[in-house]
């Protein structure tokens, strides 16, 4: 019988395979920004997402997250703004392998508020980004200590 | 094929409160298993919604969404009976759709 579990390891061996062999379909990853994602800094990613000036720190950008986290592997963040004309808002951790966590387009129909959950590698500076249409960047920050205990103290 | 989404969609006057819990390994490519060999990056990186089947949010994602990931977001001009189509890919261009109704 084929567990789920075998199920999935198979799919990952065979994708690895096909990676390594360059003969990963690239048109299923076209849209991804690659060049953002690989971004090291906080401002090379913003750059990939075309804002033009260097990020400027705003009061109407909120990031939501934890003064410390107890666990790396699930911390919880959000980012929001009452700013008007943003097309892009940015999650970012600044000592993280690659800096950009996630970026969400903002269109008429959803408010500029959204949460989710990000891992972190250490403690770091967090930063929430929004990018206006008209190639603005502004931010909020925030340090989150990263607990290695596991159970708090 | 992953494990189906968890959607609660929830109505708040003309507003909708949307959370979806992704069942994803979201596999960083920066760890090493038992072997030392380092295991190959494996993470959603395109996630979209739709209401009534009109797309209304897209996002990008990295390695560093948590396990398992969440999102919560509010769809503006949403009421009970809507449809909310949540759909995501991963870098191995596995896809994935569910679908809840606003309550």
């Amino acid at each position: 019988m084929t567990t789920r579990r075998d199920a999935l390891k198979h799919s990952a061996v065979v994708a690895g395979l096909l990676a390594a062999t360059g003969l990963f379909p690239t048109l299923a990853r076209a849209s991804w920004t690659k060049s953002a994602f690989d971004a090291r800094s906080i401002a090379d990613a913003v750059k990939a997402y075309g804002a033009g000036a260097a990020p400027a720190e705003s009061k109407d950008v909120t990031l939501t997250a934890p003064d410390i986290a107890e666990n790396g592997a699930v911390v919880p963040m959000g980012v929001a703004t009452t700013l008007p004309n943003v097309k892009h808002l940015l999650l970012l951790v600044e000592k993280n392998p690659s800096a950009l966590v996630a970026k969400f387009d903002v269109s008429d129909a959803v408010e500029a508020n959204f949460l989710t959950r990000a891992k972190m590698g250490q403690s770091s500076d967090v930063y929430a980004v929004a990018i206006t249409a008209d190639g603005k960047a502004l931010f909020a920050k925030k340090e989150v200590k990263v607990t290695l205990g596991g159970c708090g103290g | 094929m992953a494990d189906p989404m968890r959607i609660r969609a929830q109505a708040q006057g003309d507003k909708a409160l949307v959370r979806v819990l992704m069942s994803h390994e979201m596999e960083t490519g920066q760890r090493k298993d038992a072997a030392g060999k380092v295991i190959p990056a494996w993470h959603i990186t395109e996630v979209a919604a739709a209401l009534n089947g009109k797309p209304v949010l897209a996002a990008e994602w990295g390695p560093a969404v948590a396990k398992n990931p969440f999102l919560q977001f509010t769809l503006k001009g949403a009421k009970a009976g809507d449809k909310v189509a949540i759909t995501w890919k991963d870098n191995h261009g596995d896809t994935r759709t569910d679908e809840a109704t606003i309550s």
